[in-house]
């Protein structure tokens, strides 16, 4: 409890430092997964459409979701440098994998007769695919977001480590001193910020379900 | 390449602790998670408490955990071995409850009609039936703690994350590469060699 308080008056004594840091984190995270999601909607769904080179893809996507986060961002130190900039590009690397996956799988698995019935309604393939496809696929997309997410966040709190700032700072820095309240002053609110957004994503993904697929 | 030829035996030293750490964090989890799965499996309160709790766990950021348990248990092996077995527990229950939930019920019925007791169904027909679906949590599991070990190396636990954090703080190029790229390759060849097992454990249930 007292480590808490100590905690505590940290931020009191350094609010402007804790909000940028905070800052940080929060638009590193949210660049990273819009990057993420705006690469691998779009790929995922053309890849489930088109079959060519669909399987290289996805097994790609299957080794990228194995790679160690740090790894990854420790790799972006020597390719691209130190900052904000090579840390977004390490973790819009990361947000890929599951975005994809869950796109390519929730096109895919659009039940052929719907498709056939929007057809027979005289829709266009372009119309299908926005209002049909991407519509049932959507829960499922929804899905990959949240992962991506969780591990967006994760990994931004790594980012400090090639200089890419965020509430890692406070962790590094206050692991690096055996400094336990300024280590605190990190690790709670990004744990916080990863539940929360978690919860978010979770609620989204519910009212993104179309209500004709609700099974409970 | 010149720094990994002359220095494999730190790497390869290396390799082999990570593989022990993660390892030994991968057999506690499987351990705890075994019979909490089986009781989620039989209920529907214990699946949503445990997945609830464990899913919680599961969204914290690896060097916030790490971080957080450094005033419980300080620095090193135990801190990061906690750390990546509170991480699996999440994929390791749900998967042997649904793997276990999917045991289609004539089956069960059968057995139990051959004269099995409850533990004999358990270990003769649930359990080898729904070993595909517990060694894809085994395999996700098992990427996810080779992961958490790269880090944890910043906490003392040792492994590979040490050569990448050792090349990061004398911004020594060559460490990075070599940590990493084995740190990746492990995980990879980790991956293909479990989804190959749970291939042929797919073909046996068959």
């Amino acid at each position: 409890m007292n480590l808490l308080a100590q905690t505590w008056d940290l931020l009191m004594a350094n609010p402007a430092r804790f909000g940028a840091a905070l800052w940080t984190h929060v638009l590193l995270s949210a660049m990273a997964l819009l990057a993420g999601a705006v690469i691998a909607v779009p790929l995922g769904v053309r890849l489930a459409l088109s079959n060519r080179h669909a399987l290289l893809a996805i097994n790609l996507a299957n080794v990228g979701r194995t790679l160690p986060s740090l790894a990854v961002l420790a790799l972006a130190m020597p390719l691209l440098g130190t900052g904000f900039v090579p840390s977004l590009f390490a973790l819009a690397l990361l947000a890929l994998p599951p975005i994809l996956l869950n796109t390519y799988t929730g096109v895919r698995g659009v039940d052929p007769d719907v498709i056939d019935a929007a057809r027979g309604m005289g829709m266009r393939e372009g119309e299908i695919t926005r209002r049909v496809r991407l519509q049932l696929a959507l829960p499922l997309i929804f899905s990959g977001l949240r992962t991506a997410a969780a591990q967006v966040i994760s990994g931004a709190t790594l980012a400090a480590y090639i200089g890419g700032g965020g509430l890692g700072e406070f962790i590094t820095s206050g692991v690096a001193m055996m400094a336990i309240p300024q280590l605190l002053l990190g690790a709670i609110p990004a744990t916080l910020l990863a539940i929360g957004v978690d919860a978010l994503f979770g609620r989204l993904q519910k009212t993104m379900t179309p209500r004709g697929l609700l099974t409970t | 390449m010149k720094w990994f030829l002359n220095n494999w035996d730190q790497v390869l030293q290396a390799l082999a602790e990570h593989i022990l750490v993660s390892g030994s964090a991968l057999l506690i989890a499987f351990v705890i998670s075994l019979p909490i799965g089986i009781w989620a499996a039989r209920s529907t309160r214990v699946m949503a408490v445990s997945l609830g709790i464990t899913g919680v766990l599961y969204t914290i950021p690896t060097l916030a955990l790490l971080a957080l348990l450094i005033p419980i248990v300080g620095l090193g092996k135990t801190n990061g071995i906690l750390a990546m077995v509170m991480f699996s527990l999440m994929i390791l229950i749900r998967n042997i409850a649904t793997g276990i939930r999917g045991v289609p019920p004539e089956v069960v019925d059968a057995a139990r009609g051959m004269g099995m007791s409850g533990a004999q169904v358990l270990r003769r027909v649930e359990l080898p039936l729904a070993l595909p679906v517990i060694l894809a949590g085994l395999r996700v599991a098992a990427v996810t703690v080779i992961s958490i070990t790269v880090v944890a190396a910043y906490v003392n636990a040792g492994g590979l994350g040490t050569i990448i954090f050792a090349g990061m703080s004398n911004d020594h190029t060559p460490k990075i590469w070599v940590g990493a790229l084995t740190a990746c390759l492990l995980s990879v060849l980790v991956d293909v060699l479990l989804s190959m097992v749970e291939t042929r454990a797919r073909r046996a249930t068959q």
